[in-house]
């Protein structure tokens, strides 16, 4: 059966590939998860959408292929070095320049944010320039055949790898010192100064973490997109709504959340056709912001 | 700075202006301040919104690209005059504002929300510009093919009935006038009571609904004028360069530009995005210029450069050019009474 209406055209399909399309809608919300799970723990803290993530996602991603084009480094085993590296480097963005510029005001911070993006991305575009570049490994087409639909190990390295770094998280916010202190620097900033937290270390740290998160997800990405200047644009979009729709400061959340839009997002491609199924990404993000901003795991104070 | 030195200012600056294709006929100065004009619209778009109301948009493409989008497909499908079509796109872009702003005020939409939800739309706006191909083109985007004979002339704007010099420099001119109306709408609008209950919202919106206002209406009537005037910028696009596509109406980049020249202009103030607008360009010329003669022409030299300029405007000056020309003025003019 086949509807038309203003050029694109609905039919239906056969349940094999519906379940293939979800199949491999799980395994791209995957990677949606993991370039979310950053960005929600900096938002849980700061209460700030943090424009700079798919900067900071693109600069790793660039990272980790020139220590696999360079030093012959495997992606994976990168991660050692550009997980350190990315907490690093976002504690002393956040320290230096963020947290220096905003004079506490949210608003600013958000446009602080923003500018810090601009720079890295013309920064990789004009040492880098536009081109595509990826990282080529062995076993990168190797893969499991499902019957509907075919899976490669990376994707499976990616899945695997969001629910392992989700886990961490949680561990890591529930029994570590720090873990509570960031907690409790989210819930309540002038409660948690007056116990002595030193509460401008928290946010540092916690963009620090939150970095370190998107460098795992740009090791974990790298095999399977090639890298350019603006592929953080194509990511943070989505990140932005799967945290939205996960409830901003939730780790649950924003596995859930990459997940459905993962899903979403082939069945969308599915039935809408390459161009106008990313429209359902759009809608998603625009419904759950009117009708429950605070997601599907946010807590109701916030 | 008094109010009459600044208005004798402004009205010397603004002759001046308008007489430069007088005086300058190179094209290249008369591309780039018809650039920095253009901006200067867009910026005063977002500043009406985002400077006095306090609403940061991070998808004002989302009008841009909907006015020149309606200008190009009216006369592309149906032929009309661009002089007539122009108050389609303009009420059009309206309606978008109002369906934006209704829906995000009325559910509460503050601080990083709003600007999510703007981005989501100009997004949304984008995948559908480039999808629905028998209303849009689709990605090939909009030619509007340039008619010469000019009693058929629907596909530009004709000066044909002014002389040989507004003929050349029509486009100069047009940008100018819409300059103008736009910086004078919004003088009038920060006199008005309206532009000081938009304030009042922008300072603190429960106290503002304590005093009685509505601030629902006031958001609503400041996202419908920021859309219309945004829209006139797309409109002044279209016609200039006779080409629209989605990337250009609706891609992030009319977003970045709209809210950098009243921020680094000076936020909330009328001759911000204008100050904004010509440093920001001022220093993307110098920088490109010279950084071509080193390294040669490679992009992004002047976009880093821009960034920079934001982030040390946002650190060091939270009042922008206007507040630090304000400050000046008045340490010289303390200096020389003391």
């Amino acid at each position: 059966m086949t509807i038309d209406f203003l050029g694109i055209s609905l039919q239906s399909y056969s349940w094999q590939t519906v379940l293939g399309s979800s199949i491999s809608g799980v395994f791209l919300g995957s990677i949606y998860a993991l370039v979310a799970l950053g960005l929600t723990l900096i938002y849980g803290v700061l209460h700030i959408i943090n424009f700079a993530h798919g900067s900071l996602l693109m600069l790793a991603m660039y990272a980790v292929f020139f220590l696999w084009n360079i030093l012959g480094l495997d992606p994976y085993l990168s991660m050692l070095i550009v997980v350190p590296g990315g907490y690093l480097f976002g504690y002393t963005l956040q320290r230096t320049i963020i947290g220096k510029a905003s004079h506490g005001k949210d608003e600013i911070t958000l446009l602080v944010m923003l500018g810090v993006s601009i720079v890295m991305e013309n920064t990789a575009l004009f040492f880098f320039t536009a081109t595509d570049r990826s990282v080529r490994v062995p076993y990168d087409l190797d893969g499991f055949d499902l019957g509907v639909t075919y899976v490669v190990y990376p994707e499976i390295a990616a899945l695997l790898g969001s629910l392992l770094i989700t886990l961490v998280l949680w561990f890591f916010m529930s029994y570590t010192d720090t873990g509570k202190a960031i907690r409790a620097v989210s819930k309540e900033r002038q409660g948690a100064r007056l116990v002595g937290i030193n509460v401008e270390h928290i946010f540092a740290v916690s963009f620090g973490i939150g970095t370190a998160c998107v460098a795992a997800a740009a090791a974990l990405l790298v095999p399977t997109y090639a890298v350019h200047p603006q592929i953080g644009y194509l990511f943070v979009l989505i990140a932005f709504t799967v945290v939205v729709l996960g409830g901003m400061g939730s780790f649950v959340g924003a596995l859930a959340g990459g997940l459905i839009i993962g899903v979403t997002e082939q069945l969308g491609r599915l039935y809408l056709g390459e161009s106008l199924g990313l429209i359902t990404i759009s809608v998603i993000f625009i419904i759950v912001l009117l009708f429950r901003p605070t997601g599907l795991f946010g807590s109701k104070s916030s | 700075m008094s109010n009459r030195v600044r208005l004798i200012g402004w009205c010397t600056f603004l002759v001046m202006l308008s007489l430069i294709p007088l005086f300058i006929t190179s094209g290249r100065w008369i591309d780039f301040l018809e650039m920095t004009m253009f901006v200067a619209v867009l910026g005063q778009g977002w500043n009406i919104l985002g400077g006095y109301g306090g609403q940061y948009s991070f998808g004002n493409a989302l009008f841009f690209g909907t006015g020149a989008y309606i200008q190009a497909l009216l006369q592309f499908k149906f032929g009309l005059s661009p002089w007539f079509s122009l108050w389609f796109a303009l009420a059009g872009t309206a309606l978008v504002g109002a369906m934006v702003g209704y829906l995000s005020f009325r559910y509460g939409l503050r601080g990083s929300y709003f600007a999510l939800i703007t981005l989501a739309f100009a997004e949304a706006f984008h995948v559908l510009s480039r999808s629905l191909t028998a209303i849009t083109e689709g990605g090939h985007g909009v030619q509007l093919t340039l008619n010469q004979n000019p009693d058929q002339a629907i596909s530009t704007f004709q000066f044909n009935f002014a002389g040989d010099f507004l003929k050349a420099y029509g486009f100069y001119y047009t940008i100018f006038s819409i300059m103008l109306i736009a910086f004078c709408a919004v003088w009038l609008m920060e006199r008005s009571r309206f532009g000081a209950q938009l304030v009042a919202v922008r300072e603190n919106e429960d106290a503002a609904e304590a005093l009685g206002i509505n601030t629902f209406r006031v958001k609503m009537g400041a996202i419908c004028f920021s859309a219309s005037i945004t829209a006139m910028a797309g409109v002044y696009y279209t016609q200039k360069f006779l080409f629209i596509e989605p990337g250009i109406a609706y891609g992030p980049a009319k977003s970045v530009e709209a809210l950098f020249a009243p921020i680094v202009g000076g936020l909330g103030t009328v001759i911000g995005p204008l100050l904004g607008s010509f440093f920001i360009h001022g220093v993307g010329e110098i920088t490109k210029e010279m950084i071509g003669h080193v390294l040669g022409n490679r992009p992004g030299v002047d976009l880093i450069l821009f960034g920079v300029i934001l982030v040390l405007v946002l650190a060091f000056l939270p009042r922008g050019l206007a507040g630090l020309v304000e400050d000046l003025w008045k340490r010289i003019f303390r200096g020389r009474n003391a």
